[in-house]
């Protein structure tokens, strides 16, 4: 527990001096300085505090984003915050403890089994709902990072099969924008009619190969229109860009492009603390929310953001290792929630300012700047390690 | 299984990532050199451009500041438009759009609202530009020209267009460039090396400091200061001459090749191309169609050269043996060499040799031996073939190789130009149709440069230098393979002494007999070329350019000088005066008959310029 706090502490440090430049910074100091007093407050609370009230705190949390349309702040058409004098509060940072806490409660809960349709569909009923609210601000980054759930849900038996469903149906969309759905079908034939070919002599149930495979080309054919009609064009431009179907620099690419030339220029050691021609130049669009790491990536190098990645990369470890040896289940799924959310912004967000994911806004945990981002990442964990300082007490 | 597929997962996107920044940052180097570009800008420190000095050391070309009004349109304050308009010399219209204009470029850069201020006006403008916000003054150069002629090589500078943006990756937009003349032919040494600064900018192109302190920054280098060969007192006294006539003048020193002058008339003065004058200028001179200022007639145009030729014919004759320095030709007053077809002459003394058919420019003398010349081989296609040879042995015929970016090639038909004209072999030709060559007409056409460049040949007896106008760079003297280097004619060297003898005649008793200068001796040739117009879609004979070419002194050649005055009539009458007076201002440094000064510099040949445009009919050759 003690590293885990260190650790976290000293990103949060490197964060406050990326961007001195900017007045922003004085304010996140003070978010972190708030942070700490956070932090106690988060471990000054009983664990079984959590674990009873956690459909309370669920309940709260959706009507703390319910009443955003009514009170909430508009800035850059996201009505996603409150607003107290010069501070504003994301509630949607907060939200994914209370969700994590709900599943946790959820799941713990007698003759709950996700192997049954019935649990599985109240599970995503509890997802459902914050990430509809979320959706409705309209803001699809934060509310994609619900998915991130599937971890501690596969984790605790979700049947492999809907991962596997999910992987194929993002494979066949993606080829499909591609190479069209034409080629992707022909594949999917192919494939089909190979897997029948090897497994003839166990009798297979001809009709649902049948149907699956028409379902996977149905699909294929639909994708067209869901890219073309139902994406706004801003989306399908990502996905373009990441799909190498097209190059466009100065428009639609302009922050990818800048950010990985902000990285690209940073080299092995990278050009010092306040060095970036890129980062203070300000040619990275959300240099110090989203793409943070472009800022890393340029003044520290390759020896800085890789160290970064790695930290992440153990933190996670860590953190599924305590989950592991949670002995109540409900501090186990919660830590695997905790995990899942974390990998996920940390998968999405530095995937895509280093170009290998579409643009989506979610912010890189402890170094973009915002404070609800912040307060909600340290509660989230911090929520986690109270459970594992108070293991034993079970 | 469901324990290690996150870890698994983690550590796959961990590694995925390591390699992808491993990529980025270790590997491709393409955006490192995009972050130097989008992150600095060039600031460009511009030298002062070099100095040109005539061939006496006398400064002919200098720099001097001017100063452009620029304005940051985001920091300009509500201010008197009509104070401010005034001072600046402007329309309030004016300074409303330019400003206008400023802000649709860009409110946080600079743009120009009214450039090249003169020291006078700027003088005034500074007292006042404090209560104007977001004003201020950018200095450049402008060139200062210490003399008011030679603006026809001098050349002049000007912005950039967007054709040298895209040939030439030296310049950026606003960049000055030399354009004709010097200026133009030898920009890369007087432009300088410019320095500069690379400052790190923000994604607003705002200046956010100096780049890694300055380390990448170079300093600029002073253009190299040219020393031309020209003579600028006798450039200017040619000038005067040609005052109120049109033509060209072109004198070369013979053992170097160096243009001692380079006259076109009509001229402007090169200061009518400097500032916020120029563009007006340049229009107006521009289309002026007809006496076209800008056209260098030293350099460009094309003239039969009439007469003065006949000494290459008289050359390419002895060279080819087929008359001898003595033999003696009658002349009635014209040769007949057809049925009908008859060259006339004028009245002179007969028979004539070589030296006294240059001194009488006899018409039939040298009728004759071009037409023994062409028929001496086989056929007159090989005769013309030698003939031309011979010609353009001399630099007739193509282009000169001089340091000047103007000229033309001149014609000197050959064998192929004439079955082309006659249809060979539908129709046969023989010399008889070529025969005006003799005399410099028909199909020759020579430039003033070209003419004088084989006078100087001719008084350096068989080989001549490249005529050139750079001397000196820095005050050392030009090394060059092109220039330095000797240009040997086809005619062997005992072949000119009779024609030069005979070019001496011509002032002792022959057709210039009366423009001889004291204690020079002079050698010259009259030349008087019939010419005709289109006037009203009808072909009209007009009067006859005035040609002259000579050199001088006889023994040791300073000068040599060809003169074109179009419709000047007869040689002697203002191509022959010309050129005299100017050996003897180039050789003696003074004038000693004002007479005939006077004479021409008061003459106008507006009103024979006129006549074509009258609408009525005119005389000619008064």
């Amino acid at each position: 527990m003690g590293w885990a706090n260190i650790y976290s502490t000293t990103l949060t440090e490197e964060n406050t001096h990326i961007f001195d430049i900017t007045k922003l910074y004085g304010k996140q100091l003070l978010w972190i300085g708030m942070g700490t007093f956070l932090v106690i407050l988060v471990l000054s609370i009983e664990a079984k505090f959590y674990q009873r009230f956690a459909s309370i705190i669920y309940v709260l949390a959706l009507l703390l984003l319910l009443g955003l349309p009514f009170f909430g702040k508009t800035i850059a058409g996201q009505t996603a915050w409150y607003s107290f004098g010069s501070f504003s509060i994301q509630p949607a940072e907060f939200v994914k403890a209370a969700v994590a806490l709900a599943i946790a409660k959820y799941l713990t809960g007698i003759n709950v089994n996700l192997n049954n349709f019935k649990d599985q569909l109240q599970v995503l009923v509890l997802m459902i709902l914050p990430m509809g609210l979320i959706m409705l601000q309209p803001d699809a980054g934060s509310a994609l990072i619900y998915v991130a759930f599937i971890i501690p849900l596969y984790r605790e038996g979700l049947p492999s099969f809907y991962l596997v469903i999910g992987s194929i149906a993002v494979a066949i969309f993606l080829t499909s924008i591609k190479f069209g759905a034409f080629y992707v079908s022909g594949v999917i034939l192919l494939l089909a009619l190979l897997i029948l070919f090897f497994k003839r002599k166990s009798k297979p149930k001809y009709l649902v190969y049948a149907a699956i495979t028409a379902i996977c080309i149905g699909f294929s054919f639909s994708t067209n229109f869901i890219f073309e009609k139902l994406l706004q064009p801003h989306h399908k431009d990502r996905f373009e860009l990441i799909l190498g179907m097209k190059s466009d620099p100065s428009g639609a690419e302009y922050n990818i492009y800048h950010s990985k030339v902000a990285i690209g220029s940073g080299g092995f050691f990278g050009k010092g603390w306040l060095q970036g021609t890129q980062t203070t130049g300000g040619y990275v669009p959300e240099q110090h929310t989203d793409y943070i790491f472009s800022a890393v990536g340029e003044e520290w190098g390759f020896l800085g953001s890789s160290l970064v990645v790695l930290l992440f990369c153990f933190l996670m470890l860590r953190l599924w290792f305590l989950a592991e040896r949670q002995k109540s289940t409900f501090s186990r799924i919660y830590g695997y929630s905790v995990v899942g959310i974390l990998f996920f912004h940390f998968a999405v967000n530095i995937g895509m300012v280093i170009g290998l994911f579409p643009t989506v806004g979610i912010p890189l945990p402890f170094f973009s700047y915002g404070g609800s981002g912040l307060w909600g990442m340290l509660i989230l964990i911090f929520i986690f390690l109270k459970f594992d300082a108070s293991r034993m007490e079970l | 299984m469901r324990k290690a597929l996150p870890i698994a997962l983690i550590s796959l996107i961990t590694i995925i990532f390591l390699g992808r920044l491993a990529y980025l940052q270790l590997i491709d180097d393409s955006y490192k050199t995009a972050a130097i570009d989008f992150a600095t800008k060039k600031v460009y420190d511009y030298p002062q451009r070099g100095y040109m000095f005539d061939r006496n050391g006398k400064l002919l070309v200098a720099n001097q500041p001017a100063y452009d009004v620029m304005a940051v349109p985001l920091d300009v304050r509500p201010f008197d438009t009509l104070a401010f308009a005034n001072i600046l010399n402007i329309t309030p219209q004016r300074l409303k759009l330019q400003l206008n204009k400023a802000w649709t470029y860009s409110p946080r850069l600079p743009s120009i609202i009214t450039p090249q201020l003169t020291k006078k006006e700027y003088a005034y403008l500074q007292e006042q530009l404090h209560q104007y916000n977001g004003f201020y003054i950018q200095k450049r150069q402008l060139r200062d020209y210490q003399t008011s002629h030679g603006a026809n090589f001098l050349g002049y500078i000007a912005e950039v267009n967007q054709r040298d943006l895209d040939n030439k990756p030296y310049y950026q937009s606003g960049d000055l460039i030399g354009r004709q003349g010097v200026e133009s032919q030898y920009e890369e040494l007087l432009r300088g090396i410019r320095g500069v600064k690379y400052y790190q900018r923000d994604n607003f192109n705002r200046n956010i400091g100096s780049y890694e302190d300055g380390i990448y920054d170079t300093i600029s280098e002073k253009g190299i200061d040219l020393t031309l060969t020209i003579d600028i007192d006798l450039q200017t006294y040619g000038e005067e001459l040609m005052e109120n006539k049109r033509g060209g003048v072109v004198a070369i020193e013979p053992s170097t090749g160096e243009i001692l002058a380079l006259v076109t008339a009509p001229n402007y003065d090169p200061d009518e191309l400097v500032g916020r004058k120029r563009s007006k200028n340049y229009t107006r001179m521009w289309y002026d169609s007809i006496s076209k200022p800008l056209y260098d007639r030293g350099l460009q145009a094309m003239y039969p050269p009439g007469s003065p030729f006949k000494i290459f014919t008289g050359l390419a004759a002895l060279q080819e043996g087929v008359i001898s320095v003595n033999e003696r030709v009658s002349c009635y007053g014209g040769y007949s060499y057809g049925r009908s077809a008859r060259m006339a002459c004028h009245g002179h003394s007969s028979p004539v040799d070589m030296i006294s058919g240059i001194a009488y420019s006899c018409n039939s003398y040298f009728a004759q031996i071009y037409r023994r010349t062409i028929e001496k081989p086989e056929t007159p296609q090989l005769g013309i073939e030698a003939w031309s040879k011979h010609m353009k042995s001399f630099g007739f015929g193509n282009f000169l190789g001089y340091d000047l970016p103007a000229g033309r090639k001149g014609r000197i038909p050959d064998s192929t130009y004439y079955n082309w004209a006659y249809r060979y072999p539908t129709y046969k030709w023989y010399a008889t149709a070529t025969l005006s060559n003799a005399i410099g007409q028909g199909e020759i056409e020579t430039t003033p440069i070209q003419l004088a460049n084989a006078i100087a040949a001719v008084a350096n007896k068989g080989w001549f230098y490249r005529p050139h106008i750079l001397k000196e760079m820095n005050g050392k003297a030009i090394v060059d393979s092109v220039y330095n280097v000797k240009n040997e004619t086809s005619i062997d060297k005992k072949y000119f002494e009779p024609i030069i003898e005979g070019m001496h005649d011509v002032y002792k008793y022959g057709t210039a007999r009366y423009l001889g200068v004291e204690d020079i001796e002079i050698c010259g040739k009259t030349g008087t070329v019939q010419n005709y117009a289109i006037v009203d879609g009808e072909r009209k004979q007009l009067t006859d350019h005035s040609i002259f070419v000579a050199f001088a002194p006889k023994d040791n050649p300073k000068i040599a000088i060809a003169v074109f005055v179009e419709n000047g009539y007869y040689g002697a009458r203002y191509a022959g005066r010309i050129a005299s007076l100017m050996i003897e201002k180039y050789l003696k440094g003074s004038i000693s008959r004002t007479d005939m000064e006077n004479w021409l510099l008061s003459r106008s040949l507006e009103d024979e310029y006129a006549k074509p445009y009258s609408g009525e009919p005119f005389e000619i050759n008064q």
